[in-house]
């Protein structure tokens, strides 16, 4: 089946198998490899990655039914020069050890700004839940994404202001 | 949380680095990109490989069919056991028992590999293994351990029994005025790394390069050139970045050792990626001891007399898991000082998986023992459960001291560790706090649950490789043995390293688990990697720095002494007012063909043994069973600590691991031996909204066994929680007269426990 989507911003056609999955086609098809599979029950987040800005598992989604959406992977929001704020957060909180549900759970942080304001950390811990890890307990984990939101939601504040001000001297 | 300790960015800096919560070298690329597992690697024309695996816990097999599966599309080749070549594994711990690379006579566990298909796409090899034709004979399968040991079935015909390892006890009589007998399950559990088995098999003319997600490289390496009959010369392990391990993925599998020998048959690369549910069952278990405990004390809170059985499940086949009762025999009388002190145990076959180390690997079951042991003794003589502990734990005057089943503990300060946390959980509220809500008669009542513990690390001392080399730039190129599969060793290592050279971290080329560049390797479990080879790393690192003051001299004609070093600038030596750095030094060395090179062997002359106490709160909801775990405080002491952010880090997931045997995970097989529990949507995987934050304290009491004072920190939270938690549960339901109740402690559990407490009231 024919498909066209973008993914962290590339539009990409593909002629796939109907049955093959969302995560199968970041991995072996786009070649982006941080998108991890842990499981096959739909259990473990690890393959998470935005929607159209929402998180959704990927090994829960066919390829096909992403036709014509916005896929965004661990790849897509930062770099090492340029961290995203949900990424430094890991970095400084110590948020990672063996590194597998990582990228899943970043992406996961990150979806939580559009669900919820100021959350307490029950909040993210329910938020997560989706989100296996083995190696953290999850505490510094907890830690990042609480900053890390805190930090999106600055940025965003400070957009906010400077498009406001871009705007007055349009005027 | 916070970080204590100031946060450092990567950057050389005066100070010293060691004792900071300095940020891991090795997450900017795992948070941009992501690790490099097995899984990740590409390779031009590669071949798929899956297993079809035995679907029933004993059987005569009778014959495997593979030829259905040959005919479909995109298929290469399959295989049974009569495909393979090679000769069974000999079994290490018994010699006359063998397992085959592939089911050849019996079905012996769900989950055995029985064969293997081979093709063009992942999915068209799973299509495949749908056409594999097993035909088998239901035996009667053991899948209870008591059983097994009363031989009522033998399950291998070639011994006359099925215990597979014992451990004799010696002259032993109870002593004390209150005996107190018990029997405590540690359950199954399966260790659950996030990265599940992975292998590659990559051929180059004679050569073979095995790429595979395992703690220990270079032994992988010596298994896959035994059994294929592999020069040495020819065949090459690297293990990636490994997605977690907790001790199962120390040894080499039978299909990892298939897959080269497949991919050498068909003179084609070949990768194995485990799918979730085959791990599940094939990867080994953890855990599986029952222990009979028999503690002898007087009423005044002295402890006389403690005698500890184990039968520990080995599951089908003898692995690691059978040798566990000699690690929880080393630590049988915990942190307490006794007079009199017997171990006996006998691992036993059964129709499951096999079991092998997992995160603790046999103290947890040692802890376990005796903290339930003494807490059920406090209660029969009325005693405060953190007096009896406090009355009875070795004077920390008598360090070294050797305890009755022949540990020699290096140091510890375990009343100490009590005391402060205590303090950090504020004990004496909470003892008000639960006596507040008995009279209130509370639907949910409060437990608080203490644990002293004392581990073992480093068990098995031996030799551990590390290098270290000046390379152009005056940059160091730094390897090392041992094999971080998530501690951050990259981050670690470096630190001691630079430390002790100047250079900066980012300056430090860190390599680890590969055959053909790091000489030799033992690998990374039973939290050894510090004390092995992050002292081998130091100890180069000082080599260095001797061989390039001796060059510096010779260079600038003057004596050794006259050569001042200092780590400003990334590393200076200097004579007067003449300055080299690292990188004019290379220049000049290689203008004289000089290698800058020191590496060393370092072994360790004994194990070390890291100590600590946790405090678990909980909450019951007596109605419904329900264990709610509101606080866990940690005080743990693994000697001097190099990173605060790393240690934390690794007690944080320790005590998850823990809390989580305690609470929620068991592996369960029916009684036909059918896993019930096989997948993630029906183990108790915990996610974070199982755990409260964790409060923890890091005491450092330095050990004299090596030089960087150092003992292992991997598996310490895992053996103190999980003993906290059962006590505090078994705290909070002792006005029902409940002593014990098995883990995991679930709502069921706990209910029923309940439900007949209050029926035989």
């Amino acid at each position: 089946m024919q498909i066209k989507l973008r993914v962290n911003g590339k539009s990409l056609d593909f002629d796939v198998e109907p049955r093959l999955l969302l995560v199968e086609l970041i991995r072996d098809h786009v070649k982006l490899k941080g998108t991890n599979i842990g499981c096959d029950t739909t259990s473990c987040g690890a393959c998470t990655v935005l929607i159209n800005g929402i998180s959704a598992k990927s090994c829960t989604v066919l390829a096909v039914q992403a036709d014509g959406c916005e896929i965004t992977t661990i790849e897509g929001i930062g770099t090492v020069e340029k961290l995203h704020p949900m990424q430094e957060a890991f970095y400084k909180h110590h948020g990672l050890q063996c590194g597998f549900c990582t990228p899943g759970m970043i992406m996961a942080g990150i979806s939580l700004a559009t669900e919820l304001e100021n959350p307490e950390s029950d909040e993210i811990r329910l938020g997560i839940e989706g989100n296996l890890c083995r190696c953290t307990g999850y505490n510094n984990i907890v830690e990042a994404i609480k900053t890390g939101l805190a930090e999106m939601k600055q940025l965003a504040k400070n957009a906010n202001i400077e498009s406001h001000f871009d705007r007055k001297e349009i005027h | 949380m916070s970080l204590d300790s100031k946060e450092l960015k990567a950057g050389r800096v005066e100070e010293k680095l060691v004792g900071s919560s300095f940020r891991r070298l090795e997450d900017p690329i795992f948070i941009t990109k992501g690790a490099t597992y097995v899984g990740d690697l590409e390779f031009d024309d590669i071949a798929h490989i899956s297993f079809v695996r035995s679907p029933v816990a004993s059987a005569k097999l009778k014959n495997v069919d593979v030829s259905e599966a040959l005919s479909q599309p995109g298929v290469i080749a399959a295989f049974s056991a009569k495909d393979i070549e090679i000769p069974p594994i000999t079994n290490w711990i018994n010699k006359v028992i063998e397992r085959p690379f592939l089911a050849s006579d019996k079905l012996r566990f769900v989950g055995e590999a029985v064969a293997v298909v081979v093709g063009e796409t992942k999915a068209l090899v799973e299509d495949a293994c749908e056409f594999v034709n097993i035909e088998y004979e239901l035996t009667t399968p053991i899948i209870d351990p008591k059983k097994s040991a009363n031989n009522e079935v033998s399950l291998f015909e070639s011994c006359s029994t099925n215990i597979v390892a014992s451990i004799e006890g010696g002259d032993f009589a109870n002593s004390g005025e209150v005996i107190i007998e018990a029997e405590f399950s540690n359950q199954r559990l399966a260790p659950c790394p996030m990265e599940a088995r992975a292998v590659v098999a990559k051929i180059d003319g004679e050569m073979l390069t095995v790429y595979i997600s395992n703690q220990a490289p270079h032994s992988a390496k010596r298994s896959i050139g035994r059994y294929l009959s592999i020069d040495e010369s020819n065949l090459r392990v690297i293990t990636p970045d490994v997605g977690g391990g907790f001790g199962s993925k120390i040894g080499t599998y039978p299909e990892e050792i298939l897959i080269p020998y497949i991919a050498r048959k068909l003179n084609r690369t070949c990768r194995w990626v485990e799918t979730r549910s085959e791990s599940m069952v094939s990867l080994g278990h953890g855990r599986g001891q029952i222990a009979q405990v028999i503690l002898g004390g007087d009423r005044d809170g002295k402890i006389r007399s403690y005698c500890l059985s184990v039968i520990q499940d080995c599951g089908a086949y003898p692995e690691i898991g059978a040798n566990m009762p000699a690690l929880t025999r080393w630590m049988t009388s915990g942190c307490y000082d006794i007079e009199n002190v017997d171990f006996k145990s006998i691992s036993v076959l059964t129709n499951t998986t096999p079991t092998v180390a997992y995160r603790g690997a046999g103290r947890p079951e040692a802890a376990y023992a005796i903290e339930r042991a003494v807490d059920i003794f406090a209660a029969k003589i009325g005693m405060d459960k953190a007096e009896v502990r406090l009355k009875n734990f070795i004077d920390p005057k008598k360090f070294p001291y050797e305890t009755k089943v022949g540990s020699t503990y290096d140091c510890g300060n375990y009343e100490e560790s009590l005391k402060r946390v205590l303090k950090l959980a504020n004990y004496e509220k909470l003892l008000a706090e639960k006596e507040k809500r008995i009279k209130e008669k509370s639907d949910f009542l409060l437990g608080i649950g203490i644990s002293s513990y004392v581990e073992i690390t480093h068990g098995f001392p031996a030799k551990e490789f590390g290098s270290v080399e000046l390379i152009p730039g005056g940059k160091l190129s730094v390897k090392v043995g041992t094999l971080s599969h998530g501690q951050g060793h990259r981050s670690a290592i470096s630190m001691i390293v630079s430390d002790i050279t100047g250079v900066d971290p980012s300056n430090i080329d860190f390599y680890q688990g590969d055959t053909e560049l790091i000489e030799s390797g033992v690998g990374t479990f039973g939290s050894r990697s510090m004390q092995s080879g992050g002292v081998a790393c130091k100890r180069a690192a000082d080599m260095l720095v001797a061989y390039a003051r001796e060059f510096v001299s010779k260079n600038l004609r003057v004596d050794p002494s006259e050569v001042e070093f200092s780590l400003r600038e990334g590393g200076q030596f200097s004579v007067g007012s003449k300055y080299l750095g690292w990188s004019e030094i290379y220049s000049l060395a290689k203008n004289e063909g000089i290698e800058l090179k020191a590496s060393e062997n370092y072994e360790s002359s004994s194990p070390t043994f890291p100590f600590g106490a946790h405090l678990a709160v909980v909450e019951v909801d007596v109605k419904t069973g329900k264990v709610h775990l509101k606080d866990m405080f940690a005080v743990d002491d693994a000697g001097n600590i190099l990173n605060p952010m790393l240690a934390k880090g690794q007690i944080h997931g320790g005590l998850a691991q823990g809390i989580s045997q305690a609470l929620y995970e068991e592996f369960i097989y029916d009684q036909d031996g059918n896993p019930l529990t096989a997948t993630f949507a029906d183990y108790g995987f915990p996610t974070a909204a199982e755990f409260p934050e964790f409060h923890d304290e890091l005491m450092q009491t330095a050990t004299p066994v090596n030089e960087l004072g150092v003992k292992g920190i991997g598996e310490s939270g895992t053996i103190g929680a999980t003993p906290s938690v059962v006590n505090a549960v078994v705290d909070a339901l002792s006005i029902y007269g409940i002593t014990h109740i098995d883990m995991p402690l679930s709502p069921e559990n706990v209910f029923n426990a309940i439900t007949i407490a209050k029926e035989s009231d």
